[in-house]
């Protein structure tokens, strides 16, 4: 399986992940290598078998549907970069 | 007086109980240790004044005859663990300034027992690496060099900082994360012992987030038996972590005979590979023969899908990592780069806040995930863990235990294997499947390379098994009679 520069371009832009033009390149290749070297999972017949999802099953408990913690607004928004109070300031979302 | 940074964290515990010396000078001698030894880059951030009083406080609750299972013991936290108002790295850019308003629930464990926090350790970003150079916080050198030279070599990865911390003696111990070998490559590589509990024994409230279905904390120290005693503290319920087990937590350290008369301890033949270090090779035969001779049966078993494992792994762990690293935008804590929109600005801080390895990481996880790909990639390496798993099941079906080695080579050094991901990749190869099963596994060192550097083997262990998997890493500690010093210690001094 080979990325190539538009496909690379399209995976970070999912990401959110800036990428220069000038690193598409040198990024398809080292993600090609990669996922080639992935392809051999191909080899293993795999009909019939249930995806794991769950490695260590275990029995969760039932609790009381209460409240238990809260009330920290301006603990939560001590580390903000930026912050007014107990909101977080965000760049203009609605245009 | 003795060099008290020289003690095991069990002697440590006794000399405090006799009253041979205390919490507080113990901690002084570890601070000190510390600051004569920052060439190896092992800690992030080093806390010494509130280690003092935390010893301060061991003092008072040990001479009133109190004080828990790790009372007055210096100790080191991974820089993966939240610590509440000590600056928490993750070893990358974007977490910039980020001050836990809370603390993990293992290093809160470790609190409750009396551990004294000295600081917290280097790891490769995100604990995505092998040799800690990866690291937004710059590599860490590993204490150990090639005989004769003067090189720096790496300490593996990702829990580096922790494991040169360990083997130079800076701390009595220290935890570490294991997502597909970063507790037992650098414990191999820095002649320390670690151990990766079972999926669900630790909570990992509070880890930073690598990849949830793997991701599993456990203790690096410098003996099995401490590694026991850590593990003692740092495991156990908690009902903030919906995959932490509700089952009692055993006294391990009590329980290490290191008696293996009776068990059966398999061999797996896939691990016997091409290209392998032929030292490592035969340390592993000599590791079987040591169990034989002290009244344990080998036995050869199969583990057909090994050389899948890497694969599945690098499926499933970028694809988890991608999920869980999307928090990373700037808004809420962190790097913020203001760009003009936005978008933009979850696009540029996320290009200057993470290194090169995690943008790799994300992008194929992003890639496997997206329309179209799910089934070919996430599902398919899903499937195959299955097989991978019930290759495990099979051979404990027949077998107590299983030893392999810990790592396909010795320590290298910090430019070696960078330019190619896949090569470096293969140091996982036999860590890998243990964390993709959910198993217990541990390293211990067993013996040296031809250029004198340590070498691990490997104990992987049934779920929830640790007591057998810490028994028969006793067995070959004892054989082995590892205890040696890093040479390179010496000149850092």
């Amino acid at each position: 399986m080979s990325l190539d520069k538009a496909t690379v371009a399209r995976i970070a832009a999912l990401a959110r992940i800036a990428v220069p033009e000038s690193q598409q390149e040198a990024l398809s290749g080292e993600l090609s290598t990669i996922m080639g070297w992935i392809e051999q999972l191909n080899e293993v017949d795999t009909d019939n078998v249930e995806p794991l999802r769950a490695v260590m099953p275990i029995e969760r408990h039932w609790r009381a549907d209460e409240v238990t913690d809260g009330g920290a607004a301006e603990a939560i928004t001590a580390n903000a970069p930026k912050a007014h109070g107990a909101y977080f300031v965000v760049p203009k979302v609605v245009e | 007086m003795q060099d008290l940074t020289t003690l095991t964290l069990t002697a440590a515990k006794a000399g405090l109980a006799a009253k041979d010396f205390t919490a507080v000078e113990l901690t002084q001698a570890h601070l000190g240790a510390m600051a004569r030894h920052r060439d190896l880059n092992a800690f992030v951030t080093e806390t010494a004044d509130k280690a003092m009083a935390m010893a301060q406080a061991s003092d008072r609750r040990l001479a009133k005859g109190e004080g828990g299972l790790l009372e007055g013991l210096p100790i080191a936290i991974k820089d993966l663990f939240c610590t509440e108002g000590v600056l928490t790295t993750a070893g990358s850019h974007i977490l910039d300034g980020f001050v836990p308003p809370y603390e993990s629930t293992v290093s809160r464990k470790l609190w409750e027992a009396g551990a004294v926090c000295l600081g917290k350790t280097n790891l490769d970003e995100f604990a995505m690496g092998s040799s800690n150079m990866t690291s937004y916080h710059k590599g860490v050198r590993n204490p150990w060099t090639r005989k004769g030279e003067n090189a720096a070599l790496v300490p593996g990865g990702s829990s580096g900082g922790s494991a040169a911390a360990v083997a130079a003696r800076l701390c009595l111990g220290a935890t570490g994360t294991d997502t597909g070998g970063s507790i037992r490559q650098p414990a191999a590589f820095t002649g320390t012992v670690g151990i990766k509990p079972t999926y669900g024994r630790c909570s990992r409230l509070g880890i930073v987030a690598f990849a949830s279905s793997l991701d599993q904390a456990g203790p690096m120290a410098r003996t099995v038996e401490d590694c026991a005693l850590m593990l003692e503290a740092m495991a156990g319920f908690d009902p903030l972590d919906a995959t932490s087990a509700d089952l009692p937590v055993p006294a391990w350290s009590k329980g290490l005979s290191g008696d293996v008369q009776g068990l059966r301890i398999g061999i797996p033949k896939e691990y016997r590979m091409e290209g392998m270090d032929g030292r490592i090779e035969a340390l592993w035969q000599e590791g079987a023969d040591w169990l034989r001779a002290r009244g344990a049966e080998t036995v050869e078993v199969s583990l057909p899908h090994t050389k899948y494992a890497l694969p599945v792994y690098y499926i499933i762990a970028p694809a988890e990592a991608s999920s869980n690293l999307a928090r990373y935008d700037g808004m809420r804590f962190g790097l913020r780069v203001e760009g003009r929109n936005l978008r933009e600005t979850y696009e540029k801080t996320r290009a200057a806040g993470f290194g090169d390895e995690v943008k790799r990481r994300i992008l194929i996880g992003t890639y496997v995930l997206s329309a179209g790909y799910y089934d070919a990639y996430y599902l398919k390496a899903q499937k195959v863990r299955r097989l991978i798993k019930e290759d495990f099941d099979r051979a404990f079906g027949q077998v107590d235990a299983i030893l392999a080695p810990a790592t396909p080579t010795a320590a290298f050094r910090g430019g070696e294997k960078m330019d190619d991901p896949v090569a470096m990749y293969l140091n996982d190869v036999f860590t890998v499947p243990v964390n993709l099963a959910g198993l217990p596994a541990l390293s211990v060192p067993a013996g040296l390379s031809g250029d004198g550097l340590p070498l691990g083997l490997q104990v992987i262990g049934k779920a929830w098994d640790e007591a057998t998997v810490l028994n028969v890493g006793r067995a070959i500690e004892n054989a082995a009679g590892f205890g040696l010093l890093p040479y390179g210690l010496g000149e850092a001094a």
